[in-house]
């Protein structure tokens, strides 16, 4: 055994160079990561947008037929899933990868090899969940599955096959990314940066990653029942032989209820570093704020059947569940008004992030009024399966989370790329994306209410449905176009954007103590934090009066211990993370197609998995 | 690339090790999953269509014995991590053997038993008992395997020169998780086995 990794180390020798495409398919730097991730879910994030787009498109009359009923039932299906696990959620993860080391002043995260392998085996999963559209059809039985209709017999295409498959191994990288962002927060902060003196970005990836590492077992262990019922003949969700389809409900809504969290907190903590820097106040009520997301966090595991209202639980099930969910509206609102407050008072400064921000709040609120709505179980049998509940998803979803990580987009671009997106184009493209959201969800309320059943191929023009579906469909495209001028934006800011310095939002929080963009090493001195807002402690001081006053440039702190900027130990690139992530999405391809490919598959993930284990932890040149 | 002495700029930790907090929140993580499992096996008790049932097929003292050989298993862990940290290479590779082969009699054993099991008619296909079964039981017996692969390659690692006595925190590591699966067995060997007990042998 010894003598085979001995050998492999040879063929394997840890690569050493940090320049063109094999740095990036080797880096295990947090930073380079951050912007894998950032540029695959963006891509992610416009294929779900055409899937969206064709789906209004054949609903923006009565009696379309621009896609066949079953495309349009894989469109639903394949758009909710691309959205939520190959965009939101590894978007949230470009931040944390790009933005944490940063904030708590540290140079790296805990397991740089961990963090690179979570990125590919999203990539491949990513990949092996779209599949199913190049197999004769993707997955068409709605995001959350229900049984029966997802057993071999009512689905005996590949597409269904790829779903499970494809959730089990971007499971893998959700679950990896945390349990390396939880040691990393919890272990890696810069002397002084107690708990409760982190960024409430870190607290909520904290969080965050707590629920990803509980949540995502429970859908494994259902994607895994559902597999075995598939191909090893099991009968876990067969009425017939007395399992039970209500199972899998549960099941999957202990997992997706907390996932709606996992969601939504990354671009609340987004949020809670935006309004301040450009409000130039601290985050009002900094702790409520941060012990909010902690009980969000708890109480996102008490409220799962509130899906399930119509199943038939009973009204001691309905009930408790009633009131569970409307508890969990209290810390949300205490977020919103620690928001408003931040705000309040405040030297209000409405740049692209800041206005994202708004946008945020006011989308969010309105999301969550709905979602309250809903939460009362009598009200909930009027609105489940309608448009209603669509437009209350897409408010927090897309008002909430996507407002909220283009509000990060735009603050953090600057210190990715050292240029600033253009000024006048965010502006653009933020009112059109926020009248457009409006347009396309804000009718949904009242079609749902007027009974509008979601997931419906066409509708009869006798409804009356036909002008607020087109005005949403109007609306979607001026999402649509608010993209192409994000795009724009981008591609001209790359390389003609104004330079943004070091700082150039007069911000708060660590990262921006550094040059953008930041060194391999990200710090050439570890600070030594004495309290929040740790930066702008060190510009601006606040005399007796109350007045805050910037300090001379000389005058200013510095404290840490100085290093040799040569000396400092960067962990060195890898191959073994993108072979690992490779044989896992072959071993999963196999099951699909033929285990001869899983055989391989699994060859590749023990070799790559022994490689990994005995890779010299430090570069060879460091022992002479 | 030195640690510096002064404590004023040591990062501020929880005073773990990364690698033992990412074992514990790894474990963690796999108490929902195994928690998954159990929570299947409890709703569907009693509620297969057709026999065999559990109180037909399972050998309470047979299981025990396996279940027993499980437990002992994780003395001769502690045992192990013990010698490594007294630089006693090869009373840690004895200890490891050991433990190892424990891991592995209880594994011949949960092959037997499977395979007696389907010569009664319980197979994964046949009843909701036999799905849930073989399905939280097995991936049990899969982290086993796991747990033994690992235990084979410390000793590799140590015949190699590759375990040095201040590496002893990779033995601890794999312990952390040996005890873990040993823990899970525990709850297993209650929940599915002994509350059979008193349909056997009453």
């Amino acid at each position: 055994m010894a003598a085979t990794t001995g050998a492999l180390g040879g063929f394997l020798a840890r690569p050493m160079g940090y320049t063109g495409v094999w740095g990036w398919v080797t880096t295990v730097d947090a930073k380079r990561i951050g912007v894998l991730y950032l540029v695959t879910s963006l891509t992610f994030f416009l294929w779900g947008g055409v899937q969206a787009l064709t789906i209004r498109t054949q609903l923006a009359q009565s009696g379309l037929t621009v896609v066949s009923p079953g495309l349009y039932n894989q469109l639903f299906t394949m758009h909710a899933l691309t959205m939520i696990f190959l965009a939101i959620m590894p978007m949230s993860s470009a931040f944390f990868n790009f933005v944490i080391p940063l904030q708590i002043g540290a140079r790296d995260v805990a397991f740089p090899r961990l963090n690179a392998l979570s990125y590919w085996i999203y990539l491949f999963g990513g990949l092996l969940l779209s599949a199913g559209y190049l197999t004769g059809g993707a997955a068409d039985t709605g995001w959350f599955a229900y049984a029966p209709i997802t057993e071999k017999t009512f689905s005996p295409n590949k597409g269904m096959d790829f779903y499970v498959l494809g959730l089990l191994v971007l499971g893998i990288s959700s679950m990896a990314a945390a349990f390396n962002f939880i040691v990393t927060i919890l272990n890696m902060r810069a002397p002084g940066m107690t708990l409760m003196r982190m960024p409430v970005f870190c607290w909520m990836t904290l969080v965050t990653s707590f629920l990803l590492v509980t949540a995502f077992p429970v859908i494994t262990v259902a994607l895994i029942q559902l597999l075995f019922d598939r191909y090893l003949g099991a009968g876990f969700f067969i009425s017939s032989r007395g399992g039970d389809p209500l199972l899998w409900q549960h099941l999957f809504w202990v997992f997706g209820h907390p996932e709606v969290y996992i969601l939504i907190l990354p671009a609340m903590g987004v949020v809670s570093e935006i309004l301040p820097t450009f409000s130039r106040k601290p985050l009002f009520g900094y702790s409520v704020v941060v012990f909010s997301g902690i009980v969000i966090g708890f109480m996102g595991w008490s409220v799962w059947s509130h899906h399930m209202f119509t199943v038939g639980l009973g009204a001691v099930a309905n009930a408790v569940f009633t009131v569970s969910t409307m508890l969990i509206a209290v810390p949300t609102g205490v977020k919103v008004f620690n928001w408003m407050a931040t705000m309040w008072g405040g030297n209000i400064s409405l740049k692209t992030p800041m206005l994202f921000a708004i946008g945020f709040i006011a989308l969010f609120v309105i999301g969550g009024l709905s979602g309250v709505s809903h939460a009362v179980s009598p009200s909930d049998f009027q609105q489940q399966d309608t448009y209603y509940i669509v437009a209350h998803l897409h408010y927090v979803l897309f008002g909430g989370s996507i407002f909220g990580l283009f509000a990060g987009i735009y603050y953090w671009f600057p210190k990715m790329r050292g240029r600033l997106l253009g000024e006048g184009l965010g502006k653009v493209h933020f009112w059109l994306m926020f009248t457009g959201m409006n347009m396309t969800f804000g009718p949904q309320h009242w079609l749902g209410l007027d009974g509008m059943p979601r997931r419906i191929y066409t509708y009869p023009s006798n409804m009356g449905w036909d002008f607020w579906n087109l005005v949403s469909t109007l609306g979607a495209f001026m999402i649509g176009v608010s993209l192409l001028v994000f795009l724009y934006n981008v591609w001209r800011s790359f390389s003609h954007g104004e330079h943004a310095g070091a700082d150039p939002w007069d911000a708060r929080t660590l990262e921006w103590t550094m040059p953008s963009p930041p060194p391999l090493y990200n710090f050439a001195r570890i600070p030594t934090v004495h309290g929040r807002d740790p930066f702008w402690d060190q510009k601006y001081a606040t005399d007796r009066s109350g007045r805050t006053h910037r300090l001379p440039a000389g005058a200013q702190e510095h404290d840490g211990h100085v290093e040799d900027v040569q000396n400092i130990h960067i962990p060195d690139p890898s191959y073994f993370p993108i072979f690992v992530a490779l044989g896992l999405a072959l071993a999963a391809l196999g099951i699909a197609f033929h285990l001869a490919i899983s055989v391989v598959g699994v060859a590749i993930f023990l070799i790559a998995i022994y490689g990994w284990a005995f890779e010299p932890t430090v570069e060879p040149r460091a022992h002479h | 690339m030195h640690a510096v002495a002064n404590p004023e700029h040591d990062a501020t930790t929880l005073g773990l090790d990364h690698r033992k907090l990412l074992m514990w929140t790894f474990l963690g993580s796999e108490c929902l999953f195994f928690g998954s499992l159990i929570t299947t096996y409890l709703v569907y008790k009693g509620r297969s269509l057709v026999g065999p049932y559990p109180a037909d097929v399972f050998d309470i003292p047979y299981t025990s014995v396996s279940a027993f050989v499980l437990l002992m298993s994780s003395l001769t862990m502690v045992l192990a991590l013990a010698a490594i940290q007294r630089g006693n290479q090869r009373g840690m590779r004895v200890w490891l053997l050991a433990t190892a082969l424990l891991g592995a009699i209880f594994l011949g054993g949960q092959m037997y038993e499977f395979t007696v099991f389907v010569g009664e008619g319980v197979t994964l296909q046949h009843n909701l008992f036999g799905t849930t079964f073989f399905t939280l039981t097995g991936f049990h017996g899969a982290h086993v395997t796991v747990g033994v692969f690992m235990l084979l390659t410390l000793v590799g690692a140590s015949f190699a020169g590759k375990l040095k006595p201040e590496q002893s925190l990779n033995v601890e590591l794999v312990g952390l998780y040996w005890h873990f699966v040993d823990v899970v067995w525990i709850v297993i060997f209650t929940v599915v086995y002994l509350v059979e007990a008193p349909n056997i042998i009453g």
